[in-house]
Protein backbone atom coordinates (compact mmCIF):
# COMPACT_ATOMS: atom_id res chain seq x y z
CA UNK A 1 0.00 0.00 0.00
CA UNK A 2 0.94 3.57 -0.74
CA UNK A 3 2.19 5.55 2.52
CA UNK A 4 1.51 9.01 -0.04
CA UNK A 5 -0.94 11.15 1.65
CA UNK A 6 -1.26 9.11 4.78
CA UNK A 7 -0.34 10.27 8.19
CA UNK A 8 0.72 7.47 9.95
CA UNK A 9 0.61 7.54 13.54
CA UNK A 10 2.42 5.56 15.59
CA UNK A 11 2.23 5.64 19.55
CA UNK A 12 5.47 4.79 21.14
CA UNK A 13 5.24 3.82 24.94
CA UNK A 14 8.80 4.49 25.92
CA UNK A 15 10.56 3.46 29.89
CA UNK A 16 11.54 6.62 31.45
CA UNK A 17 14.87 5.24 32.25
CA UNK A 18 16.24 4.14 28.67
CA UNK A 19 13.86 4.43 25.54
CA UNK A 20 12.61 7.91 26.28
CA UNK A 21 15.91 8.69 27.04
CA UNK A 22 17.62 7.13 23.90
CA UNK A 23 14.55 9.31 21.81
CA UNK A 24 15.65 13.02 23.78
CA UNK A 25 19.15 11.93 23.45
CA UNK A 26 18.33 11.39 19.55
CA UNK A 27 16.62 15.33 19.49
CA UNK A 28 20.01 16.84 21.55
CA UNK A 29 22.23 15.06 18.83
CA UNK A 30 20.01 16.14 15.75
CA UNK A 31 19.20 12.64 14.45
CA UNK A 32 15.77 12.96 12.72
CA UNK A 33 13.09 9.93 13.36
CA UNK A 34 9.73 10.36 11.46
CA UNK A 35 7.46 12.89 12.89
CA UNK A 36 4.45 9.99 13.16
CA UNK A 37 5.96 8.80 16.37
CA UNK A 38 4.05 10.12 19.52
CA UNK A 39 6.03 9.54 22.43
CA UNK A 40 4.40 8.62 25.75
CA UNK A 41 7.05 8.29 28.81
CA UNK A 42 6.19 5.12 31.40
CA UNK A 43 7.49 5.05 34.37
CA UNK A 44 8.66 1.10 32.99
CA UNK A 45 7.49 -0.73 30.66
CA UNK A 46 6.46 -2.92 33.46
CA UNK A 47 3.08 -0.39 33.46
CA UNK A 48 2.30 -0.91 29.69
CA UNK A 49 -1.10 -1.99 30.16
CA UNK A 50 -3.02 -4.42 27.23
CA UNK A 51 -5.32 -1.66 27.53
CA UNK A 52 -3.25 1.26 26.57
CA UNK A 53 -2.15 -0.56 23.28
CA UNK A 54 -5.90 -1.30 22.24
CA UNK A 55 -6.88 2.13 23.15
CA UNK A 56 -4.33 3.26 21.16
CA UNK A 57 -5.94 0.88 18.44
CA UNK A 58 -9.44 2.05 18.72
CA UNK A 59 -8.48 5.61 18.61
CA UNK A 60 -6.83 5.29 15.13
CA UNK A 61 -3.00 4.58 15.72
CA UNK A 62 -1.87 3.04 12.91
CA UNK A 63 0.88 0.91 15.38
CA UNK A 64 2.43 0.54 18.68
CA UNK A 65 5.59 0.74 19.74
CA UNK A 66 6.57 -0.78 23.69
CA UNK A 67 10.29 0.62 24.13
CA UNK A 68 12.28 -0.67 27.50
CA UNK A 69 15.41 -1.72 28.50
CA UNK A 70 17.60 -3.75 27.81
CA UNK A 71 16.96 -7.43 29.18
CA UNK A 72 18.44 -8.19 32.42
CA UNK A 73 18.84 -4.17 33.00
CA UNK A 74 15.02 -2.89 33.74
CA UNK A 75 15.19 -0.43 36.87
CA UNK A 76 12.28 -2.31 38.75
CA UNK A 77 14.31 -5.45 37.74
CA UNK A 78 11.93 -7.46 35.50
CA UNK A 79 9.37 -4.76 33.78
CA UNK A 80 10.33 -5.35 30.58
CA UNK A 81 9.71 -8.99 30.63
CA UNK A 82 6.28 -8.14 31.48
CA UNK A 83 5.72 -5.87 29.10
CA UNK A 84 6.84 -8.42 26.23
CA UNK A 85 4.45 -10.90 27.57
CA UNK A 86 1.55 -8.13 27.74
CA UNK A 87 2.64 -7.31 24.16
CA UNK A 88 2.56 -10.86 23.05
CA UNK A 89 -1.33 -11.01 24.25
CA UNK A 90 -2.14 -7.28 22.86
CA UNK A 91 -1.10 -9.72 19.13
CA UNK A 92 -3.24 -12.50 20.19
CA UNK A 93 -5.99 -9.78 20.66
CA UNK A 94 -5.69 -8.22 17.50
CA UNK A 95 -5.48 -11.41 15.61
CA UNK A 96 -8.95 -12.05 16.89
CA UNK A 97 -9.99 -8.63 16.52
CA UNK A 98 -8.78 -8.60 12.75
CA UNK A 99 -6.15 -6.03 12.59
CA UNK A 100 -2.23 -7.55 11.87
CA UNK A 101 -0.76 -8.46 15.14
CA UNK A 102 2.53 -6.52 13.27
CA UNK A 103 1.08 -3.66 14.27
CA UNK A 104 2.54 -3.80 17.88
CA UNK A 105 6.24 -4.42 18.59
CA UNK A 106 8.48 -4.57 21.58
CA UNK A 107 11.77 -2.94 21.16
CA UNK A 108 14.78 -3.01 24.15
CA UNK A 109 16.80 0.20 23.47
CA UNK A 110 19.20 1.86 26.27
CA UNK A 111 19.34 5.19 27.07
CA UNK A 112 22.74 5.99 24.98
CA UNK A 113 21.20 3.75 22.29
CA UNK A 114 19.83 7.10 20.45
CA UNK A 115 20.40 5.82 16.86
CA UNK A 116 18.90 2.93 17.46
CA UNK A 117 15.90 4.40 18.94
CA UNK A 118 15.54 6.11 15.69
CA UNK A 119 16.06 2.92 13.25
CA UNK A 120 13.61 1.56 15.67
CA UNK A 121 11.05 3.92 14.68
CA UNK A 122 12.03 3.73 10.92
CA UNK A 123 11.52 -0.01 10.98
CA UNK A 124 8.27 0.12 12.66
CA UNK A 125 6.78 3.30 10.02
CA UNK A 126 7.82 0.93 7.05
CA UNK A 127 5.87 -1.73 8.58
CA UNK A 128 2.81 0.28 9.07
CA UNK A 129 3.77 1.30 5.09
CA UNK A 130 3.61 -1.94 4.03
CA UNK A 131 0.05 -3.39 6.22
CA UNK A 132 -1.32 0.25 5.64
CA UNK A 133 -3.54 2.62 7.66
CA UNK A 134 -5.28 1.15 10.80
CA UNK A 135 -8.60 0.40 9.35
CA UNK A 136 -10.70 1.71 12.68
CA UNK A 137 -9.69 5.33 11.77
CA UNK A 138 -12.70 7.69 10.91
CA UNK A 139 -11.04 9.55 8.40
CA UNK A 140 -7.24 10.15 7.41
CA UNK A 141 -6.57 11.17 10.99
CA UNK A 142 -6.28 9.66 14.17
CA UNK A 143 -8.49 10.40 16.26
CA UNK A 144 -7.67 10.32 20.37
CA UNK A 145 -10.35 9.35 22.71
CA UNK A 146 -11.64 11.74 25.10
CA UNK A 147 -11.52 9.44 27.51
CA UNK A 148 -9.13 6.94 28.90
CA UNK A 149 -11.81 4.32 30.18
CA UNK A 150 -8.96 2.42 32.35
CA UNK A 151 -10.09 0.69 35.31
CA UNK A 152 -9.28 2.25 38.98
CA UNK A 153 -6.72 0.07 41.02
CA UNK B 1 -12.20 -19.00 44.76
CA UNK B 2 -13.93 -20.13 41.67
CA UNK B 3 -11.77 -20.09 38.51
CA UNK B 4 -12.70 -19.22 35.43
CA UNK B 5 -11.45 -18.72 32.04
CA UNK B 6 -12.90 -16.54 28.70
CA UNK B 7 -14.55 -18.26 25.75
CA UNK B 8 -13.18 -18.25 22.70
CA UNK B 9 -13.42 -14.65 21.14
CA UNK B 10 -15.20 -16.41 18.12
CA UNK B 11 -17.77 -18.35 20.64
CA UNK B 12 -18.48 -14.43 22.46
CA UNK B 13 -19.00 -12.92 19.13
CA UNK B 14 -21.58 -15.35 18.15
CA UNK B 15 -23.26 -15.13 21.07
CA UNK B 16 -23.87 -11.58 20.59
CA UNK B 17 -24.58 -11.32 17.55
CA UNK B 18 -27.82 -10.56 17.42
CA UNK B 19 -27.67 -7.17 19.42
CA UNK B 20 -26.82 -4.00 19.27
CA UNK B 21 -26.17 -2.66 22.44
CA UNK B 22 -24.08 -4.78 24.30
CA UNK B 23 -23.34 -4.32 28.23
CA UNK B 24 -20.31 -6.38 29.17
CA UNK B 25 -20.69 -7.06 33.36
CA UNK B 26 -17.47 -7.98 35.35
CA UNK B 27 -17.54 -9.25 38.72
CA UNK B 28 -15.10 -7.76 41.16
CA UNK B 29 -14.40 -11.43 43.08
CA UNK B 30 -13.24 -14.47 42.51
CA UNK B 31 -13.20 -13.78 38.35
CA UNK B 32 -10.83 -10.51 38.97
CA UNK B 33 -8.38 -12.47 40.86
CA UNK B 34 -8.30 -15.76 38.29
CA UNK B 35 -7.52 -12.58 35.58
CA UNK B 36 -11.18 -13.83 34.05
CA UNK B 37 -13.95 -11.45 34.53
CA UNK B 38 -12.78 -8.05 36.31
CA UNK B 39 -12.97 -4.67 35.42
CA UNK B 40 -9.67 -4.87 33.36
CA UNK B 41 -10.75 -8.17 31.58
CA UNK B 42 -14.22 -6.37 30.70
CA UNK B 43 -12.71 -3.21 29.52
CA UNK B 44 -10.48 -5.47 27.20
CA UNK B 45 -12.98 -7.55 25.90
CA UNK B 46 -15.65 -4.60 25.52
CA UNK B 47 -12.42 -3.08 23.47
CA UNK B 48 -12.06 -6.49 21.53
CA UNK B 49 -15.56 -6.62 20.48
CA UNK B 50 -16.02 -2.43 19.81
CA UNK B 51 -13.07 -3.07 17.05
CA UNK B 52 -14.19 -6.49 15.76
CA UNK B 53 -17.56 -5.45 14.78
CA UNK B 54 -16.33 -2.33 13.70
CA UNK B 55 -14.03 -4.38 11.27
CA UNK B 56 -17.11 -6.47 10.25
CA UNK B 57 -19.18 -3.49 9.02
CA UNK B 58 -21.61 -4.21 11.97
CA UNK B 59 -20.17 -1.28 14.60
CA UNK B 60 -21.67 -2.74 18.07
CA UNK B 61 -22.23 -0.40 20.99
CA UNK B 62 -20.35 -2.40 24.05
CA UNK B 63 -20.03 -0.99 27.22
CA UNK B 64 -18.68 -2.12 30.23
CA UNK B 65 -19.27 -2.35 34.06
CA UNK B 66 -17.98 -4.21 36.91
CA UNK B 67 -19.85 -4.88 40.26
CA UNK B 68 -18.18 -6.12 43.06
CA UNK B 69 -19.93 -9.30 43.20
CA UNK B 70 -22.33 -10.41 40.37
CA UNK B 71 -23.96 -13.11 42.78
CA UNK B 72 -25.42 -10.90 45.29
CA UNK B 73 -28.77 -9.14 44.21
CA UNK B 74 -27.31 -5.48 46.28
CA UNK B 75 -25.21 -5.16 43.53
CA UNK B 76 -26.94 -6.22 40.80
CA UNK B 77 -29.28 -3.56 41.15
CA UNK B 78 -26.95 -0.87 41.41
CA UNK B 79 -26.36 -1.34 37.40
CA UNK B 80 -30.29 -1.64 37.05
CA UNK B 81 -30.31 1.13 34.44
CA UNK B 82 -27.30 0.18 32.72
CA UNK B 83 -28.69 -3.09 32.38
CA UNK B 84 -32.12 -2.61 31.41
CA UNK B 85 -30.57 -0.10 28.28
CA UNK B 86 -28.44 -2.84 26.80
CA UNK B 87 -30.28 -5.29 23.89
CA UNK B 88 -28.10 -8.20 25.32
CA UNK B 89 -25.85 -8.36 28.66
CA UNK B 90 -22.40 -10.67 28.42
CA UNK B 91 -21.80 -11.62 31.83
CA UNK B 92 -18.16 -12.64 32.55
CA UNK B 93 -18.65 -13.33 36.44
CA UNK B 94 -18.54 -17.19 36.90
CA UNK B 95 -21.53 -19.09 36.33
CA UNK B 96 -23.30 -17.85 39.68
CA UNK B 97 -23.07 -14.37 38.31
CA UNK B 98 -24.74 -15.02 34.86
CA UNK B 99 -27.76 -16.36 36.75
CA UNK B 100 -28.14 -14.06 39.34
CA UNK B 101 -28.51 -11.69 36.17
CA UNK B 102 -31.44 -13.75 34.64
CA UNK B 103 -33.37 -14.12 37.86
CA UNK B 104 -33.45 -10.50 38.99
CA UNK B 105 -33.76 -9.48 35.39
CA UNK B 106 -36.11 -11.71 33.43
CA UNK B 107 -36.37 -9.24 30.71
CA UNK B 108 -33.30 -9.40 30.03
CA UNK B 109 -31.22 -11.35 27.30
CA UNK B 110 -27.60 -13.21 29.13
CA UNK B 111 -24.89 -14.34 27.66
CA UNK B 112 -21.77 -15.83 29.30
CA UNK B 113 -18.49 -14.85 28.41
CA UNK B 114 -16.59 -16.92 30.53
CA UNK B 115 -16.60 -21.36 30.79
CA UNK B 116 -16.61 -21.59 34.55
CA UNK B 117 -13.86 -24.20 35.99
CA UNK B 118 -13.62 -25.64 38.91
CA UNK B 119 -12.93 -24.57 42.62
CA UNK B 120 -9.33 -24.19 43.08
CA UNK B 121 -6.17 -21.98 43.95
CA UNK B 122 -3.65 -19.79 42.13
CA UNK B 123 -0.60 -22.53 42.40
CA UNK B 124 1.72 -20.01 41.06
CA UNK B 125 1.33 -17.03 39.04
CA UNK B 126 -0.70 -17.97 36.20
CA UNK B 127 -1.57 -21.09 37.12
CA UNK B 128 -4.62 -22.57 38.82
CA UNK B 129 -5.45 -25.72 40.23
CA UNK B 130 -9.12 -27.42 41.38
CA UNK B 131 -9.14 -28.32 45.57
CA UNK B 132 -12.45 -28.66 45.80
CA UNK B 133 -15.56 -30.37 44.42
CA UNK B 134 -17.84 -29.17 46.96
CA UNK B 135 -19.21 -32.71 47.64
CA UNK B 136 -21.16 -31.16 50.19
CA UNK B 137 -19.60 -34.11 53.15
CA UNK B 138 -15.80 -32.79 53.73
CA UNK B 139 -13.59 -35.34 54.72
CA UNK B 140 -9.82 -33.85 54.51
CA UNK B 141 -10.24 -34.69 58.54
CA UNK B 142 -9.30 -38.10 57.30
CA UNK B 143 -7.16 -37.32 54.48
CA UNK B 144 -4.53 -35.01 55.85
CA UNK B 145 -6.10 -31.91 54.32
CA UNK B 146 -6.07 -33.32 50.82
CA UNK B 147 -8.82 -33.84 49.32
CA UNK B 148 -8.81 -37.05 47.20
CA UNK B 149 -12.57 -36.42 45.65
CA UNK B 150 -11.45 -32.97 43.55
CA UNK B 151 -7.60 -34.40 43.08
CA UNK B 152 -7.99 -38.15 42.80
CA UNK B 153 -9.17 -39.01 39.22
CA UNK B 154 -10.94 -41.39 40.44
CA UNK B 155 -12.53 -39.90 43.60
CA UNK B 156 -11.09 -43.00 45.82
CA UNK B 157 -12.02 -42.98 49.23
CA UNK B 158 -9.30 -45.78 50.08
CA UNK B 159 -6.59 -45.28 47.18
CA UNK B 160 -4.43 -45.54 45.92
CA UNK B 161 -5.22 -47.49 42.90
CA UNK B 162 -2.60 -49.45 41.06
CA UNK B 163 -2.60 -47.25 38.38
CA UNK B 164 -0.42 -44.63 40.69
CA UNK B 165 3.38 -44.58 39.33
CA UNK B 166 6.14 -43.05 41.21
CA UNK B 167 3.86 -40.27 42.56
CA UNK B 168 1.55 -39.65 39.29
CA UNK B 169 -1.43 -40.26 38.33
CA UNK B 170 -2.41 -42.98 35.19
CA UNK B 171 -4.52 -40.85 33.76
CA UNK B 172 -2.46 -37.86 33.02
CA UNK B 173 1.50 -38.01 34.03
CA UNK B 174 0.90 -33.93 35.41
CA UNK B 175 -1.36 -34.74 37.52
CA UNK B 176 0.38 -35.66 41.27
CA UNK B 177 -1.33 -39.30 42.26
CA UNK B 178 -3.50 -37.34 45.34
CA UNK B 179 -3.14 -40.71 47.40
CA UNK B 180 0.47 -40.65 47.36
CA UNK B 181 0.31 -36.85 49.11
CA UNK B 182 -2.24 -38.44 50.98
CA UNK B 183 0.24 -40.88 51.95
CA UNK B 184 3.45 -38.74 52.19
CA UNK B 185 1.70 -36.40 54.37
CA UNK B 186 0.43 -38.90 56.58
CA UNK B 187 3.87 -40.43 57.07
CA UNK B 188 5.36 -36.89 57.48
CA UNK B 189 2.81 -35.96 60.41
CA UNK B 190 3.65 -39.51 62.10
CA UNK B 191 0.11 -40.51 61.07
CA UNK B 192 0.19 -43.39 58.83
CA UNK B 193 -1.96 -45.55 60.67
CA UNK B 194 -5.05 -43.70 59.92
CA UNK B 195 -4.75 -45.58 56.53
CA UNK B 196 -5.34 -48.99 57.99
CA UNK B 197 -8.91 -47.66 58.49
CA UNK B 198 -11.17 -48.78 55.54
CA UNK B 199 -13.74 -45.97 54.56
CA UNK B 200 -17.12 -46.74 53.53
CA UNK B 201 -18.44 -45.80 50.56
CA UNK B 202 -19.40 -41.68 50.49
CA UNK B 203 -22.94 -40.82 50.96
CA UNK B 204 -22.95 -38.71 47.81
CA UNK B 205 -26.69 -37.25 48.53
CA UNK B 206 -24.77 -34.16 49.86
CA UNK B 207 -23.25 -33.87 46.72
CA UNK B 208 -24.99 -33.35 43.51
CA UNK B 209 -26.30 -36.61 43.69
CA UNK B 210 -29.69 -35.39 45.74
CA UNK B 211 -30.36 -33.11 43.50
CA UNK B 212 -29.55 -29.34 43.41
CA UNK B 213 -28.57 -27.89 47.15
CA UNK B 214 -29.75 -25.40 49.62
CA UNK B 215 -28.82 -23.90 52.94
CA UNK B 216 -31.46 -22.47 55.36
CA UNK B 217 -29.70 -20.74 58.60
CA UNK B 218 -32.53 -19.94 60.23
CA UNK B 219 -30.92 -17.67 63.11
CA UNK B 220 -29.97 -15.26 60.18
CA UNK B 221 -33.25 -14.95 57.90
CA UNK B 222 -35.42 -11.88 58.87
CA UNK B 223 -38.63 -11.96 60.36
CA UNK B 224 -42.11 -11.00 58.03
CA UNK B 225 -42.24 -7.85 59.36
CA UNK B 226 -38.57 -6.51 58.86
S1 LIG C 1 -13.92 -33.58 50.72
FE1 LIG C 1 -15.60 -32.59 49.67
S2 LIG C 1 -15.83 -30.57 50.66
FE2 LIG C 1 -13.86 -31.44 51.33
S3 LIG C 1 -12.38 -30.54 49.89
FE3 LIG C 1 -13.00 -32.51 49.02
S4 LIG C 1 -14.73 -32.06 47.65
FE4 LIG C 1 -14.40 -30.28 48.97
S1 LIG D 1 -3.26 -42.90 40.33
FE1 LIG D 1 -3.70 -41.84 42.26
S2 LIG D 1 -4.83 -39.98 41.62
FE2 LIG D 1 -4.82 -41.34 39.86
S3 LIG D 1 -6.73 -42.47 40.04
FE3 LIG D 1 -5.18 -43.74 41.10
S4 LIG D 1 -5.23 -43.13 43.23
FE4 LIG D 1 -6.38 -41.57 42.07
Amino acid sequence: MSSVNVDYQIVAFCCQYCAYAAADLAGGLRLQYPPNVKIVQIPCTGKMDVLYALQAFESGADAVMVAGCMPGDCHFLEGNFNAVRRVERVKDLLRQIGLEAERIRMFHISSSMASQFVAATEEMLRTVEAIGPNPLRVSGKAHPQETCGLPSG
Amino acid sequence: MIIAEQKPFEEIKNLIEPAQRVLVVGCGTCVTVCFAGGAREAAILAASLRMASKLNGDPKEVTDVTVQRQCEWEYLDTIAEQINEADIVLSIGCGIGVQAIAERYPKTWVVPGLNTAFLGLPAEQGVWVERCAACGDCILGLTAGICPIARCSKSLLNGPCGGSQDGHCEVNEEIPCAWQLIYDRLQSLGKLEMLYEIRPPKNWRTSRDGGPRKIVRPDLRLSEEE
